[in-house]
């Protein structure tokens, strides 16, 4: 076998042992499910009222506002699967044993994440139903919304190489959970998701504008035609949103992955 | 002696692994000749799974060479990895799949091909007798159960070379039997076996040869026949009543030791290493009696792991790591030269 045909081999094999998991453990789904479907009804019922739309909406407008950034909020905390079931596998050995096998070295990682972007797909659609139950319409072209997945999708992608890293260099579970949960609450929390960007006091606005997490949320409302009419654009990066997050997404890959390969080759051998 | 590597499935030469500080293997030198088995002996963080880590690819050492099946680790390890084995301390199942879904990923890794990974994956449940379990995910097996899968799973590819670490660590007796058998049936087919173990009845009953390892240095390699009579056949061990029996029963032993004798005031016990056995038990107790001491309790018993070091070292395990590759004393590194040339006619006979 030549070494591409070796490397779509392994990751696949890989890939299909994590999908095969994802089936025995219904945990693991309902796990990833649970928040963002509390999330939808705390907020769309409970503090939706007291918060609104940048235009002055509706209750139902601001769910219709709320679903996208729940989205993005969801296929995120889906991407730490990736860093969890890497510590997993570094604890139970299962590394050493695929490290000594005479497979691609990169496989595991290149395997996991696409295997985390598959779950993310599973997640995705629920969601999707969800919201649709709830009121949230797409006003767009089906086309438009397949980009808007598949750029939430991307970004998730992206994030995964970044949990993978985490995963190798924490490797216990239960500790990669805990860090995850206090790094990725802020990061999906100071942004635009749940509250207009026009609530924030000035130096916090400034952050929430430029993070991506942002971006990648007003790039979903654009591309499902969920914008609120008034939203306030105060920054490069939210004029070009789609853009922006597109950079973000190539410059995290660029970095993560070479670091992450790396330190797989590495933490397996110590 | 012979170094062509067509004679050894493995090689190793002055291999030596460090953190920081700590020198985890100082220069350890290991041959296996191929159809062979060698047992490395040690405690806990003596440097075995360091240096079995180092010979299969996991680990790249800071100094010395090894060639697992004619080929250099170091220097090509995707090509050593084709030719060998492991299996390490904890097994390395995937609890989630199921026994049949080990097997089958770990052929497929190795690039069996689907159909091949698939009857691979059968054959092995069988040998191994996991066929009834095939289809149950492994978090439902037993200790004993998941030792087997994850040695399985070492053997998918047919390697001709096998490294174990401690393989049945943590099982219970029986468990611990049929691992045995399996292990020494294996060996019959051909295989190059070398696993590391805590256990001297482990390595008896599996190795060919018998390396001990401590503090990252090995301290005596030999047939289990000739580290048993170094470190004395047998024990003799004698426990009087009072402290000034203690000192009658160590003149009576000292003179039958044929090693150190080894004395715990407090428990007024005396153990001495002898090679006669029984004879030499009668012939103390008859001697004792003479001077009008009756022991309370006085027997024969086997060396344990204990006995190898100290009589080995002649002193405390800490010391020698500052020493070469010695034993520490005369008396011993006679021994070690004495067995080092009974290996040379082993090898080229």
């Amino acid at each position: 076998m030549n070494g591409l045909a070796t490397v779509v081999n392994d990751s696949s094999v890989i890939a299909k042992r994590n999908i095969l998991k994802i089936t025995r453990i219904p945990d693991l789904l309902v796990g990833t499910l649970i928040s963002p479907i509390m999330f939808i009804l705390l907020f769309g019922y409970v503090f939706g009222g007291a918060i609104g739309t940048p235009g002055g909406g509706s209750a139902a407008d601001y769910r219709e506002f709320l679903v996208p950034g729940i989205f993005a909020q969801t296929v995120i905390f889906g991407a730490t699967v990736t860093g969890a079931g890497i510590a997993d596998d570094m604890q139970k050995g299962i590394i050493e044993r695929f490290r000594s096998l005479p497979m691609t070295q990169s496989a595991v990682l290149v395997g996991r994440t696409a295997s985390d972007v598959i779950l993310n797909v599973i997640v995705i659609v629920i969601m999707s139903l969800t919201g649709l139950v709830i009121g949230w319409r797409i006003r767009t072209s089906f086309l438009d919304a397949l980009v808007g997945f598949a750029l939430l999708l991307l970004f998730a992608y992206a994030v995964s190489w970044v949990m993978g890293l985490l995963g190798l260099l924490i490797r216990t579970p239960e500790a990669f959970n805990n860090l995850t949960f206090l790094t990725i609450f802020p990061l999906t929390f100071i942004t635009n998701a749940f509250v207009p960007l026009e609530t924030f006091p000035g130096p916090l606005k400034v952050v929430a504008q430029w993070n991506p997490v942002s971006t990648l949320v007003q790039a979903a409302r654009e591309r499902f035609g969920n914008v609120p009419p008034g939203t306030e654009l105060g920054s490069w990066s939210l004029q070009n949103a789609e853009l922006y997050t597109l950079l973000w997404i190539l410059l995290v890959l660029a970095v993560f992955v070479p670091l992450a390969t790396r330190q797989y080759k590495r933490a397996a051998a110590r | 002696m012979a170094e062509r590597t067509g004679d050894h499935a493995v090689l190793a030469r002055g291999l030596v692994k460090r953190y920081g500080e700590v020198t985890a293997v100082a220069g350890v030198d290991l041959e296996v000749p191929t159809g062979t088995v060698l047992a490395l002996l040690g405690p806990n963080g003596a440097g075995k799974t360091t240096t079995v880590r180092m010979l299969t690819t996991l680990l790249v050492p800071d100094e010395g060479t090894v060639e697992v099946a004619g080929v250099d680790v170091v220097a090509d390890p995707r090509a050593a990895r084709e030719r060998i084995g492991l299996s390490g301390q904890y097994a390395a199942v995937d609890e989630n799949l199921t026994g049949f879904e080990n097997l089958d990923m770990v052929g497929r890794l190795y690039h069996l091909g689907r159909r091949r990974s698939r009857e691979r994956a059968w054959e092995l449940l069988e040998q191994f007798r996991l066929t009834d379990a095939a289809k149950r995910v492994a978090k439902t097996y037993s200790g004993g159960m998941r030792r087997r899968l994850d040695l399985a799973g070492a053997l998918v590819a047919q390697p001709p070379v096998l490294f174990l670490d401690e393989p049945t660590t943590g099982l219970d007796p029986r468990s611990r039997n049929d691992m045995w058998d399996l292990l020494t049936g294996m060996v019959a087919d051909g295989t190059t076996l070398l696993l590391t173990t805590q256990y001297l009845e482990e390595a008896e009953r599996l190795a060919d040869d018998i390396v001990v390892i401590d503090h990252g240095r090995i301290i005596a390699r030999g047939t289990a026949d000739e580290l048993k009579t170094d470190v004395g056949g047998q024990r003799v061990e004698v426990v009087v009543a009072t402290d000034a029996e203690v000192d009658v029963a160590a003149g009576v032993l000292r003179e039958v030791a044929v090693g150190e004798l080894q004395v715990e005031r407090r428990a007024r016990r005396l153990t001495a290493p002898v090679t006669a056995g029984t004879r030499v038990l009668v012939d103390v107790l008859r001697r004792l009696e003479e001077v009008g001491t009756v022991p309370l309790d006085a027997g024969l018993r086997r060396p344990t792991l204990d006995d190898v070091f100290l009589t080995l070292t002649g002193k405390p395990a800490e010391e020698v790591a500052g020493e070469d590759d010695q034993p520490a004393s005369e008396e011993a590194s006679q021994k070690a030269s004495r067995k080092a040339s009974t290996r040379e006619e082993g090898v080229r006979s």
